[in-house]
């Protein structure tokens, strides 16, 4: 749990890489083309030589995969209360302060209703650049809070997930959202409404262990990282180079942990099919 | 086993070796005056470290590998435990035990994490470190305790879940995050307790219920201090300060109101002690499991999402 490796203002050199630079000219990690921003934006932040998926956040997935202007935010303004006062090498509330005027976001997700080939859903979408993506009491609650609606409104629920884990400076309550939103997608599905788990890279510690791997159905992204424990830690314990492709959506798909890897650009047309093999 | 005794526990123990050695000329010397002095300032001492313990010291008897595991509350408090195996799918994971047991006259379902004592014992139970297998084979049981509508006690000691090769492949999130989903909508009532080590998704894994209780000298939290440490220090030397910042001990998790109430142990801990711990902890489940054998499954299970809903600290 909690393996994400570094805090904003100490990201490790690959995921720095993977989130998207500004200026006009990106330079894919997999393939090293030189792509235009613009050119990136239409085929949906993926590599057209190479099919590389990058990075991207909950503003870029909902263009694409909600209608156009059919997402209606909620909670938005919700922060974390710092309730331990967690203080490491820095005080975890000037992370939190630093992190929202950087990334222009208030927690690690984003929630609200939205509508998908016109079907109305409950949405979640988390954002790895928020301390990691990592899942403390605001992404509990919002994510519960999301679930809530879509059990009130009897609408499907959409979650994407990006995250290194539940979040070390809430401690214990971090600990315990892993139970709050479990707890409420069984009651959704005890309504039979239907849930769908998108898990992009990476999606790993607690948040794997809770709401991604409940999904009525299982959707990756192409070569996302998702486990439980971080590479890292399982080659220290092991000892032991990891094999190619370890951890990959691939890998969860041979293993049966997921139940399909789309492409981004038919991610929108699959979720939309699926709703309507399981609403009425 | 003088390699059990940890630093803060010395000077007690030259005490007591001190008058243990007396003891030997109690008859012969005119010293018994001597001894209930020094008696008397053994207690003090105890009582004077053992209240003030950082948290950090606090995680070190949580280890203690004398404390009393699963195994030994089972056949402490219980009586015709029966031990069942396998999670029907894979194998059977001995890093967690479980089975039916009378306690006093009640049939319950008891489920734990489960360490070794010696190296020996360790590797037969990986340290106390479930295998997704572990997580299949206590959702079995609680099912079946479900079925025949026996409440379920789950005592919780590990350093974590197993970080393997194997436990991935075959989906040690998926079997969590299973266990959480299950075991929040299950019909009976379930009390959770923290018996040593509640170290994170691995202990949550066996930890949603009703009632959550912590001994005295236990710790939960989202990950280890040393984890922790590693991580947002990058260097293993700041556990103690890692350990602090979490706030981890009992008494940090009922002022959380994450846990509900904290079962005290003998002065020095529950490795001092096995058979009066045992007693105290029976004696609350029979208590806790009085009250909630009396709530209608519907409200239980309502009550149960209500509780972990309420979890969590944030700003609007
Ligand atoms: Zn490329």
């Amino acid at each position: 749990m909690a393996w994400f490796k570094r805090s904003k203002e100490n990201i490790s050199p690959e995921s720095q890489k993977r989130d998207i630079p500004d200026g006009q000219w990106i330079k894919c990690d997999s393939c090293s083309e030189i792509i235009h921003k613009k050119q990136l934006e239409l085929s949906n932040w993926v590599c057209p030589k190479c099919d590389f998926h990058f990075r991207i956040g909950s503003e870029e997935y909902i263009k694409t995969l909600l209608d156009d202007g059919s997402f209606k935010e909620m909670d938005k303004k919700m922060k974390s209360g710092d309730p331990l006062e967690f203080e490491d090498t820095k005080k975890y509330a000037a992370r939190i302060e630093s992190t929202m005027s950087k990334t222009n976001l208030n927690d690690a997700v984003k929630t609200g209703t939205g509508k998908i080939n016109g079907a109305k859903v409950s949405f979640a979408c988390m954002d790895f650049k928020f301390i990691g993506g990592s899942m403390g009491s605001v992404v509990g609650e919002k994510i519960a809070r999301a679930i809530d609606k879509a059990y009130s409104s009897k609408m499907p629920m959409i979650i994407i997930s990006q995250s290194g884990g539940a979040r070390m400076m809430e401690g214990a309550f971090s600990l315990m959202q892993m139970a709050k939103t479990s707890s409420r997608l069984a009651r959704l599905a005890e309504a039979k409404i239907p849930y769908i788990s998108i898990l992009a890279d990476p999606t790993t510690g607690g948040t794997t262990a809770s709401y991604a791997m409940l999904g009525d159905v299982i959707i990756a992204e192409p070569k996302a990282l998702i486990g439980f424990a971080g590479p890292r830690v399982i080659k220290q314990t092991i000892g032991k180079d990891l094999p190619e492709g370890f951890q990959r959506s691939e890998f969860l798909l041979e293993h049966g942990f997921v139940d399909m890897i789309v492409q981004r650009k038919d991610l929108k047309e699959t979720v939309s099919k699926m709703i309507g093999y399981m609403t009425n | 086993m003088a390699k059990n005794i940890l630093e803060f526990e010395k000077p007690i123990i030259e005490l007591e070796n001190k008058i243990e050695e007396m003891r030997k000329y109690e008859d012969n010397l005119d010293i018994k005056e001597e001894i209930t002095l020094l008696e008397d300032k053994v207690t003090k001492l105890k009582e004077n470290i053992y209240d003030n313990l950082t948290r950090w010291q606090r995680v070190q008897l949580a280890r203690h590998p004398e404390r009393p595991f699963t195994l030994d509350y089972l056949y402490l408090m219980t009586n015709d435990f029966v031990e069942l195996h396998g999670d029907r799918y894979y194998r059977d994971d001995n890093a967690i035990v479980g089975g039916f047991a009378m306690l006093e006259d009640q049939k319950v379902m008891i489920i734990g994490h489960q360490k070794g004592r010696d190296t020996k014992s360790n590797l037969f139970r990986n340290f106390g470190m479930p295998n997704p297998e572990g997580y299949r084979k206590a959702l079995r049981l609680m099912k079946l305790a479900e079925k025949f509508n026996r409440p379920v006690i789950t005592l919780l000691d590990t350093p974590g879940a197993y970080p393997g090769l194997e436990a991935e492949q075959n989906g040690q999130a998926e079997a969590i995050a299973r266990n959480l989903f299950e075991m929040s909508r299950l019909q009976v009532p379930i009390v959770v307790v923290i018996i040593g080590e509640g170290a994170s998704g691995g202990a949550l894994g066996i930890g949603v219920g009703d009632r959550i209780l912590m001994l005295e000298n236990t710790w939960y939290s989202v990950i280890s201090p040393e984890s922790c440490s590693s991580i947002l220090w990058r260097s293993w030397d700041y556990k103690e300060q890692a350990a602090e910042s979490l706030r981890l001990t009992a008494k940090d998790l009922l002022e959380q109101k994450i846990i509900d109430r904290i079962v005290a142990e003998p002065l020095g801990g529950a490795h001092k002690n096995h058979i009066k711990i045992a007693e105290t902890l029976k004696e609350i489940l029979l208590e806790e499991l009085k009250e909630l054998t009396k709530i209608k499954p519907d409200k239980l299970v309502q009550n149960r999402l209500e509780k972990f809903g309420s979890m969590g600290v944030y700003v609007e």
